[in-house]
């Protein structure tokens, strides 16, 4: 196993009490695989992200990358957040040359690099242009080359697609396929679409919620990746087996309150 | 329920058209520029009714012509020169300082609550302390020269700045630094690279602000202990029934703030346009 989660616990400390966040979380992706953590709101979700990325620790349990245990954010996770984190003072290159920068490549280095991936995600057209000139679905696409410029081994990726508009999404969605496809990249996102995680994972996560646990593991086998696929059956059969999964559990809930 | 089936009065306009009543829009620039030009027209057209067709005593209420006259007459003398430079040395000193100090202390009081913990107490208290309030103070400690009146714009600018640096610190977003840690980013690097530039222009902008008490303050500390200034200049006018003078003292006083308040807007577009961007 590439990434592995091992019997992760995460508890907060609020004013009611002791919340319990994430319970029990095991998991473990190989290199190249997609992968996508599907849960509703309170399923702890984005918190599981965070403890990927090292920007926060669990409370018992550990996250390994390449046989490392995970003690701090670092560019060999790359993230992509929900909300858009360009610079807004810098250019679409400098944002994209940024983490090499912080890591101390060359001037030379740095551009090559970043120029390859703004290539890779379409955008070198835009390279001299500000981050609030451009679209929603490209400011994400810049966040994916800038955190792709470092040569991460893994990509995590926080509901990215959550706030835009059904089309970019869909085009987002053919995008990410595509550039893991010529990549090899691994990945590893989480999301409350269900349609989005079958769509894209070769293996989904599905999330309870309060607390997190994983409950169930599900692998994604679909003939072709294309738009057409949404209509076939084998789709919907996951789509609706993720949707039960969820809507279970939601009920479950509200007759514990 | 009967209320529910009645359709609404169609007479009622629910908002009715307007162009003077624009609410948070922009309005055509020629209007704007007539109604800014007025601003300024106005006033100095009544002034000049007033004191031409009415019948004051120019001791009271100068004319503007007498106003022109005596400007003439402080100009050719130099005096008037001699007083604006001693003004704007002592701000241009007291706020340099004020300004250099407190942008280090406000960014480090925005990043870490540990020294926010240690500061702002202290800060918040002084700053509710009139700086004119501390002229005997000054005047006691570093007597009447130069020393106390600097030192009084020092006080009255640097607890403002720092407090008004640390909001704009709190203002970055909280994604923004974490983006930075993912992207390899230590802590000083996500300090000078990311939380500074982002609070740029929220700098330059209290600046700007506290230039205007600045420019205050050396007025009034020129008010009470001065040989020369243009604060000085009024107070001896006063003395002397120059009203004449007075009006010159206030008028120029007024064109200097404002030229320093336009400067740094200049500066903020000039620096930050993709701050300025989003207004």
């Amino acid at each position: 196993m590439f990434l592995t989660i091992n019997n992760l616990h995460k508890h907060f400390n609020t004013k009611s009490g002791n919340l319990v966040v994430l319970k029990d979380i095991n998991m473990g992706i190989q290199r190249g695989e997609f992968i996508c953590a599907v849960g509703a709101s309170g399923s702890g979700k984005s918190t599981l992200l965070r403890q990927i990325a090292g920007l926060d620790q669990p409370t018992s349990g550990e996250v390994k990358i390449d046989n490392q245990t995970v003690n701090g954010p670092g560019p060999d996770r790359g993230m992509v957040f929900q909300h858009y984190t360009l610079f807004p003072w810098m250019s679409v290159q400098e944002n994209a040359e940024f983490g090499l920068k912080l890591q101390g490549l060359s001037k030379k280095e740095r551009r090559e690099k970043a120029s390859t991936y703004l290539d890779v995600v379409g955008l070198s057209r835009f390279a001299k242009s500000l981050p609030n000139e451009l679209s929603g679905g490209m400011k994400q696409r810049v966040a994916i080359a800038r955190a792709l410029a470092s040569e991460p081994k893994v990509l995590l990726m926080d509901e990215p697609f959550g706030a835009l508009d059904v089309h970019t999404k869909e085009s987002m969605h053919q995008f990410m396929l595509e550039l893991w496809e010529r990549t090899g990249l691994t990945v590893f996102m989480i999301t409350h679409d269900v349609e989005e995680a079958v769509f894209l994972s070769n293996r989904i996560y599905a999330l309870g919620a309060r607390p997190g646990t994983v409950r169930r593991e599900m692998r994604i086998e679909l003939p072709e990746r294309s738009q057409q696929i949404k209509r076939n059956s084998t789709f919907h059969d996951y789509r609706d087996e993720l949707m039960e999964l969820m809507r279970g559990h939601g009920q479950e809930a509200m007759i514990a309150a | 329920m009967r209320q529910s089936t009645n359709p609404i009065d169609p007479s009622r306009k629910s908002l009715n058209s307007t162009v003077f009543w624009r609410l948070a829009e922009d309005i055509p620039k020629p209007l704007q520029t007539g109604l800014m030009v007025a601003s300024i027209a106005v006033p100095l057209l009544l002034w000049w009714l007033i004191t031409t067709f009415g019948t004051i005593d120019p001791t009271f209420l100068p004319s503007p012509g007498n106003v022109l006259t005596a400007f003439g007459r402080l100009w050719s003398t130099g005096e008037l020169l001699q007083d604006t430079v001693a003004s704007l040395w002592r701000v241009g000193v007291g706020f340099a300082v004020a300004v250099f100090c407190s942008i280090p202390v406000g960014v480090l009081m925005g990043s870490f609550s540990s020294i926010r913990a240690l500061l702002e107490p202290l800060f918040g208290l002084i700053r509710y302390m009139p700086a004119p309030a501390f002229i005997p103070l000054l005047i006691l400690y570093l007597g009447i020269g130069e020393e106390p009146k600097v030192t009084l714009i020092f006080i009255g600018v640097f607890f403002f700045n720092s407090l008004m640096v640390m909001d704009t610190v709190k203002f970055v977003p909280k994604d923004l630094i974490e983006a930075t840690y993912t992207l390899g980013g230590n802590r000083l690097q996500t300090l000078l690279q990311v939380i500074f530039p982002h609070v740029l222009p929220g700098i330059i902008d209290a600046s700007r602000i506290n230039l205007a008490a600045a420019w205050q303050l050396v007025i009034v500390s020129e008010l009470i202990a001065a040989t020369e200034g243009l604060g000085r200049r009024i107070s001896v006018a006063g003395r002397f029934l120059r009203t004449d003078e007075i009006f010159v003292g206030l008028i120029v006083i007024g064109v200097i703030g404002l030229a320093f308040d336009l400067s740094f807007q200049y500066l903020l577009r000039l620096s930050c346009s993709w701050a300025s961007q989003k207004r």
